[in-house]
């Protein structure tokens, strides 16, 4: 059945009135003090960072303590009452258009403003253990603290521009923490890389902004909305364009084929890093923008939620079959994230807003957890290839348990967070009526579950494969590990259709209402389905790689022919955009521009150049030589001449003043006396 | 009335001062014709001040600002000239010369 998203909606639909929402009180009023604390941890970072014991590490975990705490407050008043908030302060005028900076409080924003929080203080906290004794530990704080308010400002934005300049800042921050250790040149080319391609894709944001704006006068998103509910005739032309626009910039950001090829070399960066950017901060903005702009979708740009969903699907299959050949732990993870990023995008393109904000909020906690444990994994043996790792079940206690909590909870056993929200995509694909999305879905939950069962036996069972001795990672590490795991535990319990469904009320309080599927019940044969899928996967990594755990000759022999080269080169995705794009461009391109630079465009500068010498010439000759110059020098003769006649008044002999002086005065006392 | 008297003395002075102004070498003495044509016009306003009866008494509280500004000027006159007795060994007005063209 279909029901408007909010917990007041039949209250409204009967009565024909919006749905009133609270204004949040001064907690909404002040939350603009959530997005300028990191940035001004980032300045305080940069300039006393340097002198505090944790070289400047106290400040972001703080300054994301109170982000937390704050996200935390605005979450539950939004729970229990409902909060509907924006407040815009103009900053400049361009024509009829005012550029603004303001702040949003509703359903997704608060939920936005809790997972970037509680995750950023979880993973800073984790990063003081991971990051001591690092070579620019203060630097690396401060940039994380960017990062952090960079997709504060994103998510709180009411306007379209302000999203950008926060869209940009993740992409500056990513940039300069994925190069973070950039002696080492493929770390820096990894920055370059994810910059490079987010830079392409936000070219789609940023002319969809306008596309979307013009028609409309406002870059306010509230305008935009209120125009695509209403139905305004201007954006029926835009609107599908527009949608179309967006959705590109936001492939970039959440790392949607064929934008995805960034994210796995962006492993480069510290695990922190992969975590926070994985977990909250970066390719959850992709998702977070299709929420917002959720209604052009659903109502006017029907064409353009195709594909979104095309989109989604293609990314959750083919990310998900590349992170079966990945022998980087990390970057195992990385594809798993592309492709649990595609569910979300799908779910966003079949119309289900809420599945999609809750498989985002679920993945955020389990995949966090689980980059957390990756990187205590790494910080112990040094490497970050699963060849070099193996039994690390009994040295690694706590690492091993809450990594096999994440692992459950992606790949979707039940009572696990990610079973309710992955459920509730599945549902909502069936639900639909997208068969080949769904069974795409579920081939997708079976491969999840056996590149993570795969994970788990490579990394943690076996014989040690690797040189030194495994050792449990210290407290700071393992305390926000196992708190992610209680969390991967529990978080999906906020929607448990027929049971409890706070969750989709949570993020349903929006300023404009739109029509959504809403689960009120499992769909169980898709559960079972799904379910069954995970399970036998999870069998097939237990068959493949436990087995034989001694030897691990498995990886050698599971090799289908043709579909593993392809997976190997990643479907040679990056020697097409090298070889097609960057090479040609490197080559004949550059070449060509060359050429026409320097006989072309030099001729012309110079023809102009030597003409304007030419006619500098004449003028210089005649007109300034022999017209200005000589009338100058004559003023400048006589005055010199006039002066030095009248220098020699100046004796510098005292008496001779005070003598003047006194004639003078007696003079003018004289003529005082006879012309008075 | 005693006008006339006090500033014949004034008139006087005054000359004085003009006088040892223009013609002394030492720039001390200079500085004392100076400080000698300055308490003519004091005498001058005092005696007016009195001969008028005036109620506000403005002649002579003027008087005073000029013996403030007499006292602060000579405190300045005097150091310059000692800082120039000590650079050249000589306080003759005739041979500070240096600031002319």
């Amino acid at each position: 059945m279909h029901s408007l998203t909010s917990f007041a909606i039949a209250a409204a639909q009967e009565t024909g009135h919006a749905v009133e929402y609270g204004d949040g009180g001064f907690l909404a009023e002040w939350a603009w003090l959530l997005v300028i604390v990191p940035f001004l941890a980032f300045l305080a970072i940069i300039f006393f960072g340097k002198r505090l014991p944790r070289e400047g590490g106290e400040i972001a975990v703080g300054a994301m303590a109170f982000v937390a705490l704050y996200g935390a407050a605005l979450f539950i008043l939004n729970a229990t009452q409902g909060v509907v908030f924006e407040h815009s302060v103009e900053i400049s005028r361009i024509g009829s258009f005012a550029i603004e900076w303001g702040w949003v409080v509703d359903g997704l924003s608060s939920m936005m403003y809790l997972v970037v929080g509680l995750l950023g203080f979880l993973i800073f906290t984790y990063a003081l253990g991971y990051m001591k004794g690092d070579v620019r530990v203060t630097w690396f704080f401060a940039a994380f603290s960017l990062f952090a308010g960079s997709m504060l400002l994103l998510v709180s934005a009411p306007n379209l521009i302000q999203l950008i300049v926060g869209w940009e800042g993740v992409g500056l921050s990513s940039y300069l923490l994925i190069s973070h250790y950039w002696e080492q040149k493929e770390n820096s080319s990894a920055g370059m890389k994810a910059f490079y391609v987010n830079k392409v894709a936000d070219i789609g944001l940023i002319i969809g902004t306008f596309v979307v704006a013009i028609p409309v006068g406002s870059f306010r998103i509230s305008d935009i909305l209120e125009a695509v509910v209403g139905n305004a005739e201007a954006m029926e032309t835009v609107a599908i364009v527009a949608a179309v626009l967006l959705f590109i910039g936001a492939m970039g950001k959440s790392a949607q084929f064929p934008f995805h090829v960034w994210l796995p070399d962006a492993m480069a960066g510290p695990t922190p890093v992969s975590a926070l950017m994985h977990a909250a901060t970066m390719v959850t903005a992709g998702v977070y923008l299709l929420g917002r702009m959720f209604p052009l979708y659903a109502e006017m740009a029907a064409q353009a939620r195709m594909l979104v969903l095309i989109i989604g699907a293609i990314t959750l299959i083919i990310a998900g079959l590349l992170a079966v050949v990945q022998d980087d732990i990390k970057k195992v993870l990385a594809y798993s994230t592309v492709s649990q990023l595609g569910y979300m995008v799908a779910a966003m393109g079949a119309g289900a807003y809420t599945a999609g904000l809750f498989h985002l909020w679920t993945h955020a906690f389990f995949k966090g957890l689980l980059f957390l444990g990756a990187g205590s994994v790494i910080h112990s043996v040094h490497s970050n290839n699963m060849s070099d790792m193996g039994g690390l079940r009994k040295a690694m206690p706590v690492t091993f348990g809450t990594f096999v909590a994440g692992t459950l909870a992606l790949a979707g056993i039940f009572p696990f967070a990610g079973f309710f929200s992955k459920d509730e995509v599945l549902a909502a694909f069936n639900h639909e009526g997208y068969t080949v999305v769904l069974a795409v879905g579920i081939t997708g939950a079976f491969i999840t579950a056996f590149y993570m069962a795969r994970t788990v036996f490579l990394t943690f069972y076996g014989t040690n494969k690797g040189h030194g001795h495994p050792h449990e990672s210290p407290r700071v590490m393992t305390v926000p590990m196992v708190v992610l795991a209680g969390l991967a535990v529990v978080g999906g319990w906020v929607n448990i259709p027929g049971l409890y469904t706070g969750f989709t009320g949570w993020v349903g309080t929006r300023a404009h209402l739109f029509e959504e599927h809403h689960a009120e019940s499992f769909d169980w044969p898709v559960l079972a389905i799904g379910l069954t899928a995970a399970l036998l996967g999870i069998m097939g990594g237990y068959l493949l790689y436990f087995k034989d755990r001694e030897t691990q000759q498995a990886r050698d022999s599971f090799r289908i022919p043709l579909l593993w080269p392809l997976l190997e080169h990643k479907y040679y995705l990056d020697d097409l955009y090298l070889g097609g794009i960057v090479n040609p461009i490197k080559g004949p391109v550059a070449r060509f521009v060359n050429w026409t630079n320097s006989y072309i465009f030099d001729g012309i500068v110079n023809g102009a150049g030597f003409l304007a010498r030419a006619v500098a010439g004449v003028v210089y000759g005649w007109f300034d030589q022999r017209g200005i110059d000589l009338a100058l020098n004559g003023i400048a003769f006589t005055a010199d001449g006039a002066g030095g006649k009248t220098r020699l008044l100046q004796t510098g002999k005292v008496q001779q003043y005070a003598g003047a002086t006194v004639v003078g005065a007696a003079l003018l006392v004289i003529g005082f006396v006879i012309f008075r | 009335m005693l006008l006339n008297q006090f500033l014949i003395l004034g008139a006087l002075l005054f000359s004085l001062g003009i006088y040892g102004l223009l013609v002394r070498r030492n720039a001390v003495m200079v500085l004392l014709s100076i400080e000698l044509m300055l308490n003519a016009v004091n005498i001058n306003l005092v005696s007016f001040e009195s001969f008028l009866r005036n109620t506000d008494v403005g002649g002579q509280i003027f008087a005073i600002f000029v013996i403030t500004v007499a006292a602060a000027e000579v405190g300045i006159g005097l150091a310059i000239i000692l800082m120039i007795f000590r650079n050249r060994t000589s306080a003759n007005i005739d041979e500070l010369d240096l600031m002319k063209w």
